[in-house]
């Protein structure tokens, strides 16, 4: 044990304790502007980045010494739509009376306006591991192009973002500048439009069976009604309220 | 003259060796692959997009489903992502339950795979012997959770319900004698820990079983070393995680590294491979399966001298006894709140990672304050490394494609999700 008292002034150094701190120091410090710090829960790191500037800074997050982030752990899309936006209402009393909330999202198409404050309706999100540092960050790039989404592919800088770009731009539709085998990977050979998407329903748009009389498999309209069994509901959650807790509140 | 043209195969998605549903159309010059293009999404089911409109309770088990061989470990991953998003925190007598059970998971999970892999390169009696080891822990699942499979076991907070005192006892049938009731049922006449202790103390010499079949068989080294070789730097490249990342020879686990609920009260140790060919990820699988045994037995100490709570009393979490509920209003509307509309998680992100039994399995967890989660990604760890194949394949012979598909520890739950 050490007295501290006798501890030289100098041997305190600015180096932040928590390897989340000096990770947001090493960001901050490397990227300045170019990067937005995202609020994020605790022992976590996320940025978000400019659709421009998407390739050259995971190329700089990879290569700097400081940072290394050698993996791409996970690579998805992300669809805004109706982020914040309830099924249910549960702030005011209505005249009729609550519904079981048979249907999802009245009036909310593509065109409706989204009260998110997302600056685009898509966005893609990494998540890097450094080995070296033992440290992740979450890196989210608002996709470019509003309805035909549109970002540089990444596989130049991590090879493994290859199936994972493949699988963003199956599910959300999100094209990748310079892939090289952009295909769908997880839906049916020939089909159309992109699940994931939130305009898209949960029950599809077609069905299909075997067909006795043709002798072979057909594809129909669904036969089925889209319901909501359980509505979306928010509520004004006071437990977590900025002021009673220190946790962060804001999406990541 | 002849000519000779490279030839394209279609391998599954109906083949014994697919794991499932995978189909690789392989391209041929003669006996030696060219190109590998897997094919996936026949096991698509949509879990994510199923996940964004229910309750977040309501996903667990669709969590079970991804990987179907490592069940528990999905949950976990799930469970923590939505408990870090709350700012639950989970007694400890849970989290000890929770890693026990993980280790349960990844000795089944790596059963399987043994098995099957074995199986799969010709080695038929393996498989026998792993599977009269996976029936007993199987049993471990149905005690503690009611499904041999898909448990449905851990929840946010905590676990379902704590350890039982006693365990399933086979019945007399017309098919078994009953001395043979009375020889299986001999480590079952005590509580579940009881039962998995008999298991660790039995487990290390199975173990033993299954290497003298294998780890000096000349006609498995000849089919597992120095095939799908891949270096460290490269399997990080990749994407690699767990026993594929470091049967290449790199010490990287997240139950040391990131270490979660108790993982680092309990002592292990991690293998790693030398080579990066199949042959050390069998090695550093059979090793993994040795050091489970051991946390297991260390979490059995421990949740013997300790007795307490497995669930976090938390009234907007976990819903009331049915006792209570008879009783008292609140607890009445409680349950109903928690089972109808289900908790709200407040707005924001998260992403949790467990070491599953075939390497890292996220949760990455969007919330924009409802009692639905806004996005769910699950990061399988299967994803990237059949992503690889076509890299690990390229030059070898195709009986050589069985083998590196077993060897990247293959389930289409997780890949299609």
């Amino acid at each position: 044990m050490t007295n501290p008292t006798e501890a030289p002034a100098e041997a305190v150094v600015e180096v932040p304790a928590t390897p989340v701190a000096r990770l947001k120091a090493a960001l901050a410090e490397r990227f300045g502007e170019r990067v937005k710090a995202l609020p994020a829960v605790a022992g976590e790191v996320a940025i978000e980045v400019t659709a421009a500037d998407w390739r050259a800074v995971c190329a700089e997050l990879r290569d700097a010494p400081e940072l290394c982030f050698e993996q791409l752990v996970d690579l998805s899309g992300i669809d805004y739509l109706h982020y914040g936006i309830a099924e249910w209402k549960t702030e005011s009393a209505t005249r009729s009376g609550f519904s079981r909330g048979g249907t999802r999202f009245v009036g909310l198409g593509a065109d409706a306006p989204a009260e998110t404050a997302q600056s685009a309706r898509y966005a893609v999100v990494v998540h890097l591991l450094s080995v070296t540092h033992n440290w992740r960050v979450r890196v989210q790039c608002p996709c470019a192009g509003g309805e035909v989404p549109i970002i540089d592919s990444i596989i130049e800088v991590w090879p493994s973002a290859n199936w994972y770009e493949r699988e963003a731009f199956d599910l959300y539709g999100i094209l990748f500048n310079d892939h090289p085998d952009l295909r769908r990977i997880l839906t049916d050979y020939g089909f159309i439009g992109h699940p994931f998407r939130k305009d898209f329903p949960l029950a599809g748009y077609v069905e299909v069976r075997y067909d006795p009389n043709r002798q072979r498999v057909v594809y129909e309209p669904v036969s089925i009604e889209p319901r909501v069994v359980v509505p979306k509901t928010l509520r004004d959650d006071n437990r977590y309220a900025p002021g009673l807790t220190a946790r962060p509140a804001g999406r990541g | 003259m002849s000519e000779f043209r490279n030839f394209t195969l279609n391998f599954g998605p109906q083949h014994p060796a697919a794991h499932g549903v995978l189909r690789l159309v392989l391209e041929m010059d003669g006996e030696v692959i060219q190109k590998a293009d897997p094919h996936i999404g026949l096991l698509h089911r949509g879990t994510e997009k199923l996940a964004e409109t229910k309750p977040f309770n309501q996903s667990i088990g669709y969590m079970d489903r991804l990987d179907y061989v490592s069940m528990m470990c999905n949950e976990h991953s799930y469970v923590m992502a939505i408990e870090k998003l709350m700012g639950v925190e989970v007694p400890l007598r849970a989290q000890y339950i929770r890693v026990m059970f993980d280790e349960v998971t990844r000795i089944l999970n790596h059963l399987m795979w043994l098995g099957a892999h074995g199986i799969d390169i010709g080695a038929m009696t393996v498989f026998l012997y792993c599977f009269r080891e996976r029936e007993d822990l199987m049993d471990c699942y149905e005690a503690v959770s009611g499904a041999r499979m898909h448990a449905t076991y851990y929840r946010p907070g905590g676990v379902y319900r704590d350890l039982p005192d006693t365990m399933p006892q086979h019945k007399p049938s017309k098919f078994r004698s009953v001395k043979d009731i009375a020889r299986l049922n001999a480590s079952r006449s005590g509580s579940l820990l009881d039962f998995l202790q008999d298991f660790t103390d039995r487990f290390p010499a199975c173990v033993d079983e299954y290497e003298t079949l294998l780890t000096d068989n000349r006609i498995w080294k000849q089919r597992t070393v120095n095939i799908g070789v891949v270096s460290p730097e490269r399997a990080l490249a990749l994407g690699f995680s767990g026993p594929m990342l470091r049967g290449s020879g790199l010490a990287w686990d997240l139950r040391k590294k990131q270490p979660y609920d108790v993982y680092d009260r309990v002592d292990f140790d991690i293998p790693i491979g030398r080579n990066g060919d199949c042959y050390d990820r069998y090695l550093v699988r059979v090793e993994e399966m040795r050091q489970s045994n051991r946390i297991i037995r260390q979490c059995i100490d421990w949740l013997r001298a300790n007795p307490g709570p497995v669930m976090v009393d938390d009234r907007k979490v976990r819903p009331p006894r049915r006792e209570e509920m008879k009783g008292d209003m609140e607890s009445l509307i409680h349950h109903f709140k928690l089972m109808t509309e289900g908790y709200s998680v407040p707005e924001g992100q998260a992403y949790a990672a467990v070491e599953a039994p075939k390497g890292e399995f996220g949760i990455w967890l969007v919330s924009d304050g409802a009692n639905k989660p806004y996005r769910v990604k699950c990061r399988a760890p299967g994803f990237p490394h059949l992503a690889a194949v076509d890299e690990m394949v390229r030059g070898h012979m195709l009986a050589d494609v069985v083998a590196v598909i077993g060897t990247a520890d293959i389930v289409f739950g997780e890949i299609d999700r």
